[in-house]
């Protein structure tokens, strides 16, 4: 093991959408950077998408998830010589006294690191429901069943059951049949579809009932899943569904833990489905070292964590002394409120002001907090 | 589970076979996949069993932060399994209760 404290001018945590964004952005601007992803390969939640992204045209808009990632890694290859990745590496820890931050890679591999800035893109990790049985082998997470799917091409289970018509619910269920597995239904505990009606409307047409106001009362199997007992919460009937794998879409946390170690002022804001940090129009948090960008500032989606992302990557070299063209964080701006303007995102947009440290959608400084 | 053969939108390479055990038992996965996708297309699902209740678990995250798929792998307790990639010749257990690795085999890790 090698005791000595590497250096890096800006360390990214997390190679997903947000942070592969900031990497690009700040090693085009000039910096040297180093990401660090968990996963055994970069890309995020990215690489899992086959359906063609909406969003705006600057954020590959028509163009499927996984050839996305492929296009951020082009950009950042361009500048190869200043980034470094290593995947399989976990961030265990931050030391606020010193800056230091400690690495895992694999089981048992350590090393530390010194950076002058960090960009914390972690994402967001999924929420469990309590029923009897939740812990049965065959629930799994809706991220997961992607993993399994599209990543390593291994089919989850034969048959099923899908808790969640959010967004993530019913892309996951449309992916399972495009894997060739069946999807039994679609549970959502509210009175109406959580996610977009093309997403929802591409499923019905496939015969898939998306089950309103109702919910899952227990898993069923001894030692792995072997069903489910549903509950209409209109009134109260219970039936039973056959399935092999129940997949829970029930919504994400910000994956917050390091910036809380960061010292970072947090704040529970429910619109941003966690505690996530207070930060500046240009994604500083209030450790001035630190910037966070993607799902780990709150629970949004893809295009807009990839906005953040070269926001922070920009305003990260820019703080080094790197010169940045000052016109870009305006041109991001709109972006971001093009994305944030429809009505679906009226709760991002009540969530981001709680969390504004000056002035969210305007007003900008770039010397922090007042 | 079948690995998938046929997808409209992906193509999945499937290749560098490797052979590994699981509880003993000869498998076929693709190096350097994790340890759990090779599981789950060899029909495995319970990985872990817990200390108190043995109750039985399996893949949950796959993003190595819920614990769910601990299992020991070449003697080590408590491996991610899920982005753990595989290795040609891994011995894979079933994890009973929290494992445990002998002062020995510590000392012999070092």
């Amino acid at each position: 093991m090698n005791p000595a404290v590497r250096e890096a001018e800006i360390l990214v945590v997390g190679g997903g959408a947000a942070g592969l964004c900031a990497a690009a952005e700040a090693a085009v601007a000039g910096a040297r950077v180093l990401v660090l992803e968990s996963d055994l390969h970069l890309g995020g939640q990215l690489v899992k998408q086959t359906h063609k992204f909406f969003g705006s045209k600057d954020e590959f808009a028509g163009t499927r998830g996984f050839k996305i990632a492929g296009k951020i890694l082009d950009e950042m290859a361009s500048c190869k010589d200043k980034i470094e990745t290593v995947t399989n590496a976990n961030v265990m820890g931050y030391y606020p006294e010193d800056g230091v931050v400690t690495v895992m890679v694999g089981e048992d591999e350590y090393f530390k690191v010194k950076p002058a800035r960090i960009v914390m893109a972690t994402g967001a990790q999924e929420r469990l429901i309590a029923f009897p049985n939740n812990d049965l082998p065959g629930v799994y997470g809706a991220g997961a069943v992607q993993t399994l799917m599209n990543v390593y091409g291994v089919s989850p289970g034969d048959r099923v059951l899908m808790v969640g018509a959010g967004n993530i619910g019913l892309i996951v269920s449309y992916q399972l049949m495009q894997a060739g597995v069946q999807v039994a239904a679609i549970l959502e505990a509210m009175p109406n579809i959580g996610g977009y009606w093309v997403h929802a409307a591409k499923i019905r047409r496939l015969g898939v009932p998306i089950l309103l106001r109702h919910t899952i009362k227990a898993a069923l199997g001894d030692v792995v899943v072997e069903g489910a007992i549903v509950r209409s919460l209109a009134n109260g009937e219970t039936f039973k569904i056959d399935c092999d794998i129940i997949c829970l879409a029930v919504g994400l946390s910000p994956t917050a833990e390091i910036l809380w170690q960061a010292g970072c002022e947090m704040k529970y804001v429910p619109e941003l489905c966690g505690y996530v940090p207070i930060r500046n129009a240009r994604q500083r948090t209030t450790n001035d070292d630190v910037w966070v960008a993607g799902d780990a500032a709150g629970i949004e989606e893809a295009s807009s964590a990839m906005v953040e992302g070269r926001i922070a990557g920009l305003d990260a070299a820019a703080s080094l002394g790197y010169e940045i063209d000052e016109s870009r964080f305006g041109v991001y701006e709109e972006r971001l409120k093009a994305l944030r303007s429809g009505e679906t995102a009226s709760r991002i947009r009540a969530g981001l002001a709680r969390v504004s440290a000056n002035g969210f959608l305007g007003g900008m400084t770039s010397d922090g907090f007042q | 589970m079948p690995l998938i053969e046929r997808h409209p939108i992906l193509d999945f390479k499937h290749d560098g076979k490797v052979e590994f055990t699981f509880d003993g038992k000869a498998m076929e996965g693709f190096e350097g996949e994790p340890i759990a996708a090779a599981l789950h297309s060899n029909g495995v699902k319970i990985y872990r069993e817990t200390p108190e209740m043995k109750r039985p678990r399996g893949f949950f995250c796959a993003i190595g932060k819920c614990s769910s798929c601990f299992m020991v792998v070449d003697g080590v307790p408590n491996v991610r399994t899920c982005v753990t990639p595989l290795r040609r010749g891994m011995a894979v257990l079933t994890q009973r209760g929290r494992g445990s690795v002998s002062i020995a085999e510590g000392e012999a890790r070092r």
